[in-house]
């Protein structure tokens, strides 16, 4: 079936079996291969796209629901010479080590913020009304669905909150 | 100079872009086709009958494989030849491959996989370590034993006795990008493999035999790996063989993934192990002598599990001096997954043995596990004389006259069966010697664990929490420190080389070349830097390029910790290699000596004149000059004999020691690592950002192999934990809440590249201290020993909590 969904930016027309998941139909339809497979189960977070701002996990969902979205991906957040703050801080602060949870961890985290920014509160927010201060612990709630086999994780948070000093 | 910077990872812009390529990112040529296996839903018995029609029928099919299809070579192990691609009429677990669907698409080809119409004749499966006993299922004749001394007398004699047993479940490696390989017919019947292998080399050498053509037929190729921990280095062979052989067959290039369930259910994991100990020790806690009997699953086939054994067997002292030691191994054969390499390759099983020997004895005698564990220590380094040269009878490999089993893949640690030599160690400082006998000329553990006791507030933290613990019912804090001491080299001494090929281009730019591989490690980094440290040059002149069995061949594993050793000082040698003709060239212009030519800042000084590196590349070109080398490295010092568990199989060690505080919910057994202290030995470290990455790194998933990696097998031998939704590795916020990392300020005594020392495997032991400080806080909650068993869920923790309470 046709399903339209704009990618960074760009409409796209897309002839699809509706039982192709939206992370398939990038990788495989349209050659968008930062966005990776690591469970297919929604558990690891490698996949971890934008759909019209919100991150979501795109093995476990279907890309004809999504027809008229606007998803934005790995490759659509950043230039190689206009890196976004939180690229760099992944860079400057070696956020990874093998680099396969990178792309799924920008994406997640990048949504992250905008969520912070407009005061929702997480698991551990104390004050659900008053927004987020973000502590290690909130970040590590807020990013709690993608994993790091080789357990970046400390440069992870500090990539994270260097970005967002940048931005407040 | 570019080393002992932190230099960001080398991948680092293409990572965060998500332009980083792996196997499956690699764009596939038009008409590629797609690979899956079909799997034995039993654990053991024959195929009665097999009926593939329905899967040849099935959309998008292009061929079926069975066994008996394949054109020569049926075999993907790195060992003894027990590992066929396909089954034929015997399966020996639930997983293994059976038949090969070559299709159109990934799905298609998973699809028709489950339409086969098998009927099997079940046998009895062997699962369990008792089952194998009964048996008598095993690999080897019979348990391998090595003894110091007369350990029986020595325990039986000793005022105070602990015996007891831990078990330890195995570990999934979880690469987060699974298993991939693509082969890519070339004129002629050669083949381009790409893979994500640790060891390109036996990829070669499988898909060789496998399409029956010599291996300068086969070509292959690896970038990075999305992860590897050891399960890359045999576990890729069954992909890319296939692969090779579909093909071969369609003359189309193939590819195979498996899905993240199938990874899980198909490939090996770390060796699971049941240890039982005896000790016997004055009123000190000095142990006067340690008795040991490892229990290991290997599964059906050998695949590694001689040499990891091997290795536990080898770690079974850790950092401690046993005057009396027997240690006795058995390798059991189940109707399991083959387990294989991962990280530490059976020194972590070892070394929680003797962990909680020492945990067990303090808790004998009421005494700080921390003073046990310094009493036992190996005597200091300091007190030694110099690194005695080198061995001087010389038992290397090479002299050995003895001829290799034919098609055994003699890169592969596998091959451990087939060597072994007469080894006999000179020991001229008079050093305290491991069970096996190599002195331990380096140990620098009683200064590093003093100086982790002061930043970490030991003694403090440890009276305080055991007040709380005074204080509070329901939630008991534990604090524990543990050593680390690793042995560096792989064990299997002819492996012990490396290879490297540079060259440098006509506009001073360099391209490197060398053995290992990148699987997130920063080795690519660690090895340019040493490039560039070399020329004088910065990191930026280096090109990093992926490994490629066409231009480095006859290569190791990247495995053992040894990446960085190896290569990096096959590198070194090439570099220098260039760098000392242009250096003789120029010298001979100005009328100098060599070496008043130097190579600094991207410079080239020739007395009072300078060149850029560029004009200097220029120079030696035109004067016909060769700007190509290869480089090679053989570890000195090492040899082995497995046998008789005597030599010195490692040329140094590595050390390390943790401090971890927990606290448990003695209500539900829950809890949560509070914070973590960690002082950890690189040598003089290539690179301290990447070195402290792979120690927290190493830590976390320790700690992970020991508490929440829970690996279930039902009774009829199916892997019940096949996804992560139910296989739990840690998450960020399994971290420490107060992680301190820091190197130990020293550098290595032997000479390895600039004095650094091995990084990939010792750190992941750190996470030892999790379980003991886990154990730690159990034991405030009554009188009993804990005796937790890992990995310490906590339902394990909970049981715990009771035993000790009802003072078992």
């Amino acid at each position: 079936m046709q399903t339209n969904l704009t990618i960074n930016g760009t409409p796209q027309r897309l002839e699809l079996d509706p039982r192709t998941t939206l992370l398939d139909a990038l990788r495989h339809h349209l050659g968008l291969t930062g966005s990776k497979k690591g469970c297919d189960h929604g558990q690891c977070g490698a996949c971890t796209v934008m759909v019209n701002g919100r991150r979501i996990n795109a093995c476990l969902t279907l890309a004809c629901m999504h027809d008229g979205d606007e998803v934005t991906t790995i490759e659509g957040i950043g230039q190689p010479d206009n890196l976004s703050p939180l690229q760099q801080a992944f860079v400057s602060e070696d956020g990874f080590q093998c680099g396969y949870c990178t792309p799924g961890q920008i994406c997640s985290a990048t949504a992250m913020l905008e969520e912070v920014r407009n005061g929702w509160p997480s698991h551990v927010t104390d004050d659900l009304d008053g927004g987020a201060d973000l502590t290690t612990e909130e970040i590590s709630e807020r990013m709690s669905g993608n994993l790091c086999r080789c357990s970046a994780y400390p440069n992870i948070v500090e990539a994270i909150r260097k970005a967002a000093g940048e931005n407040a | 100079m570019s080393v002992s910077k932190p230099l960001p990872h080398d991948s680092g812009h293409l990572h965060v872009q998500g332009t980083a390529r792996y196997v499956d990112d690699i764009p596939s040529p038009q008409g590629t086709l797609h690979l899956a296996f079909g799997l034995s839903q039993i654990a053991h018995g024959r195929i009665a009958e097999i009926d593939l029609q329905p899967v040849r029928d099935a959309p998008g099919v292009v061929a079926v494989l069975e066994a008996g299809d394949l054109p020569h070579s049926n075999d993907v192990s790195p060992s003894v030849h027990d590992e066929p691609l396909l089954s034929g009429h015997s399966v020996h677990y639930v997983g293994q491959p059976v038949f090969l669907v070559v299709a159109t698409s990934h799905l298609a080809a998973r699809k028709a996989a489950r339409m086969a119409r098998i009927d099997y004749q079940p046998r009895d499966a062997i699962l369990t370590i008792e089952e194998a006993l009964d048996a008598d299922a095993r690999f080897e004749e019979g348990p391998r034993i090595w003894e110091k001394g007369d350990a029986e007398e020595a325990i039986d004699t000793a005022p105070h006795h602990v015996e007891g047993r831990i078990e330890m479940g195995g570990q999934e490696h979880f690469y987060l990008e699974g298993q991939a390989a693509m082969a890519w017919p070339q004129e002629g019947g050669d083949m381009l493999v790409m893979s994500s292998t640790q060891h390109p080399t036996e990829i070669q050498h499988k898909v060789a035999e496998a399409i029956g053509r010599p291996m300068h037929a086969v070509r292959v190729e690896t970038r990075r790996m999305g992860g590897g921990f050891g399960g890359k280095e045999s576990q890729g062979n069954a992909l890319a063989v296939s692969c090779a052989v579909a093909a071969r067959l369609t003359g189309k290039p193939c590819k195979m993934r498996y899905d993240r369930d199938d990874d899980m259910i198909i490939t090996g994991k770390r060796h699971d192990f049941r240890i039982d100990y005896r000790a016997g020790f004055d009123s000190d806690g000095l142990l006067t002598g340690v008795d040991f009997i490892h229990y290991t699953r290997c599964g059906w086939a050998q695949d590694l599990s001689l040499p990891v054994a091997d290795r536990a067997m080898l770690h079974s002292d850790n950092a401690y001096h046993l005057p009396a030691a027997r240690i006795e191994s058995h390798r059991l054969r189940t109707n399991t997954q083959s387990a294989t390499a991962f990280r530490g390759f059976g020194g972590p099983q070892g070394m929680v043995g003797i962990e909680r020997v020492m945990d067990h004895v303090a808790h004998e005698l009421g005494l700080d596990p921390v003073l046990v564990r310094q009493r036992n220590f190996y005597a200091p380094a300091s007190v030694l004389a110099q690194p005695a040269s080198d061995v001087p009878k010389d038992n290397s490999p090479e002299n050995n006259a003895e001829p290799p089993e034919a098609g055994v893949d003699l890169t592969s640690r596998g091959a451990v069966a087939a060597s072994s030599q007469d080894a006999a160690v000179p020991n001229a400082g008079g050093a305290q010697t491991t069970p096996y006998g190599q002195p331990v000329e380096d140990f620098i553990l009683h200064e590093m664990t003093e100086s982790l006791m002061q930043s970490s507030d030991y003694a403090a933290r440890r009276a305080k929490a055991a007040e709380w613990n005074a204080q509070n019912p329901i939630l008991k804090r534990g604090i524990a420190m543990t050593p680390v001491k690793f042995g560096i080299s792989f064990t299997l001494t002819h492996l012990n080389q490396a290879g490297a090929l540079v060259h440098v281009y006509q506009d001073g730019s360099v391209h490197l070349n060398h053995g290992g591989t990148e699987m997130g490690q920063g080795l690519f980094l660690k090895v340019a830097q040493v490039a560039a440290a070399r020329f004088g040059l910065p990191l930026e002149a280096v090109k990093i390029t992926a490994t490629d069995t066409a231009k480095v061949p006859n290569t190791s594993a990247t495995a053992a910790s040894s990446g960085s050793d190896l290569n990096g000082m096959a590198v070194k040698t090439a570099c220098d290699e260039i760098a000392g003709r242009i250096a003789a060239h120029l010298a001979k212009l100005h009328q100098l000596p060599a070496d008043a030519v130097t190579f600094a800042e991207g410079r080239v000084h020739v007395g009072e004149e300078s060149y850029t590196f560029e004009e200097a590349a220029k120079l030696a070109y035109e004067a016909r000059i060769s700007l190509s080398a290869t480089g090679f490295y053989k570890t000195p010092k090492v040899q082995w004999d497995r046998i008789k568990g005597q030599g010195r199989p490692f040329f140094y060690f590595a050390y390390g020691a943790a401090v971890s505080e927990v606290v448990i919910d003695t209500l539900t057994g829950e809890y949560r690592i509070l914070r973590a202290d960690i002082l950890h030995d690189c040598g003089a470290s290539l690179n301290p950002a990447i070195d402290i990455g792979q120690i927290e790194g190493g830590y976390v998933q320790g700690a992970g192999w020991l508490t929440t990696e829970e690996l279930v097998w039902d009774d009829d031998g199916r892997l019940r934990t096949h996804a992560p939704s139910t296989y739990k590795i840690p998450a960020i916020g399994d971290v420490p809440e107060v992680f301190n990392v820091a190197l130990w300020d020293g550098a290595n005594r032997e000479d390895t590249i600039y004095r650094s020392k091995a990084v990939g495997e010792p750190p992941f032991m750190l996470g030892i201290s999790v379980l003991m400080a886990l154990s730690d806080a159990v034991a405030a909650c009554g009188t009993g020993y804990p005796a937790l068993d890992a990995p310490a869920t906590p339902e394990r923790v909970l049981a715990a909590v009771q035993r000790v309470r009802d003072g078992v």
